[in-house]
């Protein structure tokens, strides 16, 4: 009886010892194929960060670039435009940019950049993803007699100021994001890369 | 049955059949050799990249051989903006095509196809011509299209090529090789050159080749431990049976 | 009926058949006792097949199915996509190993008799199998779109344009164009990665269901059904599972070490495995000197050069290479022994299969090559109607590959048998 019960024995331990081996076996197996499916270097490459040069941008122009197969929007702000940020925090959902994940830590200011007079955002509305539309403090017909200017998306309606954050009612729940980025030089902004992350 | 296990084993001593032309030198690089691999892409930027691109391969990898993106950007970006890209060659395909009667091919993968004996005796064993277009030819490709790129390290040379029956009544070829001019760098110094030419080209035709052994020798070690218990736990069960 | 514990009961209550189906397949299907290093092959077969799938299913996530964009997918996996390399040799020293497991099986087959009756129909499953699996590895081939895999999928369907007054329109079909284009490559590409998968796995299920169905045999080739105990099982069987499953599982691994030997230290094996010449891009108008089929199609392509061309057509070579593959299916009706294995039978018979396996080797190795490849008769020979040694010996090899088939019905029947045992032996 003994001699069953060690018999039963070893050969529990030794499926036991077995199946741990193979199954550490198993999932350095699967290791390449999941690995597979990160982006490639192709996409890495499609993805990197992007040059732009803002001196060439004038006072109130828009730049839509593309970063990441997303609308990257950079905007010379007029001083006007810099001026107006502040009355109109009443009718923001988050004036204070409380949310992080939308920003990097250096754009959670009231202007949401690092220089003042350059806006850097992502143009995707944080609602379900549309593109929205420019519109100008001279859009006051129909964006209404208070609208100091900003971003207004069609598709359902959400508004946003020239800082990208979300006025209070739009459907978009979160301001827009604020892609990391940092200066080379005077004029020349980097975007996909900051201090903090080299080679994101 | 023995004997059906050593007649297949027996049939790779086929591939002793005779490879007749030229006779390749055995390529001396070494894959391990970083300062080789950065020379080779040097040369390979400054003789090759006008005519035949790299296609497959990015500048980026490039820093696998301990070269810096910085250092990639300032001495090796020659047909890209940017480091991420792939190393295309400069001329255009279809002039080049013109010029040559072919294109050049594209040599990111010329090591898998060649081989780098071939690759090194090749590039060792151009000869001036006068008979053909370019005035070059080459002991190992006759009447290759390509001129020789590398002439002026290893200056030009002239080549006899004498054809005589042996003793035996066997037709028999003799190469004989003599200079013309010198070239910028001494034969040993050439041979070097060309060494880490052919390594880089080596390299480029796999680049993970280096990474494949590593991970090869991790696998068949779990592999034998997985053995073990296997093999322990298939004696243990067979006990019963009998 | 006292229901089990927890969510397999669960389970279990509501699917019996799973629980049947282990029991008839695994835990209660009793297997001869003596099964050998031969009988490794028909699991590790299955194992193969598992392997490409999964490395075939990663491996479409980034191949491109178009002429213009193909060879450069697969540079880009073997290199821009992380660990894509290992995909990739997975896949193409899975082809090769496909096809020596599968040989190996078949010649057990043919040692052990395991086509004889009553199994002639797993037979029947099994060259389907492997005539699907030629198909999987032809259509596969092209796809890298390489010199190698251009020009051996023209050669292969040209094969199709002799076939008698349908030809040219059946090669047309096939191609989907003039020549071997991008129509060809996208309908071998559907063709390789669904419908022959598809097909396989129907066919090995089939294979296998087949053969539980009347049992397996063995190296003494006695029917381990014939002599039971008091409760109905085989005296000289024992459950698969687990014996055999564990002893498969050390076979698995054996296997997997060779194969990962050969993937990460020897992937092109010397230019068989990946051809030299396949990693030069496809060009339709350079062909190049030496075209030769992927080593386990060699003996077929051998005895195909190796018939001349007759009354102005190319079609008998076809034809005899099509009846060496199809020849295989009436093995079970040539074997006249009163024996099955190897082990019993006399010298004529093991005298032939040598001779058998000796041909299809020759074969194969003079398939990969150049008909040159031997040279010519330095005395004027003009015997089997050549000069070349190589076509001599290949033509010599196709006599005997058919005579292999074509006398077994007097030579099984004539040779000396030894007495079978009752009970199985080692």
């Amino acid at each position: 009886m003994n001699e069953e019960i060690k018999v039963d024995k070893t050969r529990r331990n030794l499926v036991v010892a077995t199946s741990v081996v193979g199954g550490a076996a198993s999932v350095g197996a699967a290791v390449p194929f999941v690995a597979s499916m990160w982006p490639s270097e192709r996409t890495r490459a499609a993805g990197a960060p992007v040059e732009i040069d803002v001196s060439k941008l004038a006072s109130g122009e828009l730049g839509v670039f593309e970063w990441r197969g997303k609308p990257l929007w950079v905007m010379k702000r007029s001083k006007e435009m810099l001026d107006g940020l502040g009355q109109i925090e009443p009718r923001l959902t988050d004036p204070k940019s409380e949310v992080s994940s939308q920003q990097p830590r250096y754009a959670k200011n009231e202007y949401r950049s690092i220089k003042p007079e350059v806006m850097v955002v992502i143009g995707v509305c944080t609602h379900l993803g549309c593109s929205p539309q420019v519109k100008g403090a001279d859009a006051k017909a129909e964006m209404g007699g208070d609208w100091p200017g900003g971003f207004y998306c069609p598709c359902h309606g959400s508004k946003f100021d020239v800082a990208g954050r979300v006025y209070k009612g739009s459907p978009a729940p979160t301001n827009l994001e604020v892609p990391p980025h940092m200066y080379l030089s005077e004029s020349t902004l980097l975007v996909g890369e900051d201090q903090e992350i080299k080679g994101a | 049955m023995r004997a059906f296990a050593f007649i297949f084993l027996l049939t790779p001593l086929a591939a002793l059949s005779a490879v007749t032309g030229y006779r390749l030198d055995s390529s001396p690089h070494d894959l391990r050799d970083l300062v080789s691999l950065q020379s080779g892409a040097r040369t390979y930027m400054n003789y090759c990249l006008g005519c035949h691109g790299l296609q497959f391969m990015r500048y980026k990898g490039l820093t696998e051989l301990g070269l810096t993106e910085a250092q990639i950007k300032e001495h090796l970006l020659f047909s890209a903006d940017k480091v991420g890209d792939a190393m295309k060659g400069v001329a255009d395909p279809k002039e080049a095509k013109a010029w040559f009667g072919v294109a050049p091919p594209d040599l990111s993968v010329i090591a898998r196809v060649r081989g780098p004996d071939w690759l090194y005796t090749y590039l060792r064993t151009f000869y001036r011509d006068p008979k053909t277009v370019t005035g070059w030819n080459n002991a190992v490709f006759p009447n290759v299209a390509m001129p020789h790129a590398l002439w002026s390290l290893q200056g030009e040379k002239r080549l006899d090529i004498v054809a005589h029956g042996d003793s035996a009544g066997h037709a028999a070829v003799e190469y004989k090789w003599s200079e013309i001019s010198q070239g910028s760098q001494s034969p040993a110094q050439y041979d070097a050159t060309v060494r880490d030419l052919v390594n880089f080209l080596v390299y480029v035709g796999e680049p993970a080749a280096a990474e494949r052994k590593a991970i090869g020798i991790v696998v068949l070690f779990v592999l034998g431990v997985l053995f073990i218990f296997a093999f322990l736990l298939k004696k243990e069960f067979w006990k019963d049976v009998k | 009926m006292e229901s089990r514990p927890g969510l397999w009961g669960w389970f279990d209550a509501r699917m019996p058949s799973v629980a049947e189906q282990w029991r008839i397949h695994a835990s209660e299907y009793y297997a001869p006792k003596n099964f050998n290093f031969w009988y490794y092959f028909g699991s590790l077969a299955l194992l193969v097949l598992v392997i490409q799938i999964v490395s075939g299913i990663f491996l479409t996530m980034s191949y491109k199915p178009d002429a213009s964009l193909a060879f450069g997918s697969v540079e880009y996996i073997m290199r821009d996509v992380p660990g894509g390399w290992i995909l990739r040799y997975i896949h193409s020293t899975g082809a090769s190993a496909f096809f020596i497991v599968v040989y190996l099986h078949m010649f057990r087959a043919m040692l052990y008799g395991s086509y004889r009756e009553p199994r002639e129909l797993v037979w029947i499953f099994g060259v389907l199998i492997y005539l699907t699996l030629m198909g999987e590895a032809f259509f596969g081939y092209l796809l890298p779109w390489g010199q190698m895999s251009y020009w051996g999928a023209q050669v292969i369907v040209n094969l199709f344009g002799t076939v008698p007054f349908i030809g040219p329109d059946l090669a047309l079909w096939i191609r989907g164009d003039y020549v071997v284009s991008d129509a060809t490559l996208n309908r071998f590409f559907a063709l390789h990665v669904i419908a022959l998968p598809l097909v396989l796995l129907g066919l090995v299920v089939a294979h296998i269901l087949a053969l539980h169905d009347v049992g397996s045999n063995n190296p003494d080739g006695i029917e381990i059904k014939k002599l039971k105990d008091a409760n109905g099982r085989p005296l000289d069987g024992i459950p698969f599972h687990p014996y055999y499953t564990v002893k498969d599982i050390v076979g698995a691994v054996v296997f997997l070490a060779i194969f990962s030997f050969v993937m990460f230290f020897a992937p092109e094996m010397g230019g068989y495995f990946l051809e030299h010449n396949n990693f030069i891009p496809a060009d339709p108008l350079k062909t190049p000197e030496h075209i030769a089929p992927v080593w386990y199609f060699t003996p077929y392509y051998s005895i195909l050069r190796a018939v001349p061309p007759l009354f102005n057509s190319q079609f008998p070579g076809v034809l005899a290479m099509g009846v060496a593959v199809l020849i295989l299916f009436f093995l079970p009706w040539l074997d006249r022994s009163p024996v099955k294995s190897i082990r019993y039978r006399g010298a004529l018979y093991k005298s032939w299969l040598a001779a058998f396996v000796v041909a299809f080797v020759i074969l194969g190795y003079l398939g990969v090559n150049p008909t040159t490849v031997w040279g010519q008769f330095g005395f004027d020979a003009f015997f089997l109607d050549t000069k070349e040694i190589a076509t001599w010996a290949a033509r010599l090899c196709t006599i005997v590959y058919f005579l292999f088939f074509i006398l077994m019905p007097w030579y099984t029947a004539r040779d000396k048998v030894l007495p079978v045992p009752e009970r199985v032996t080692a």
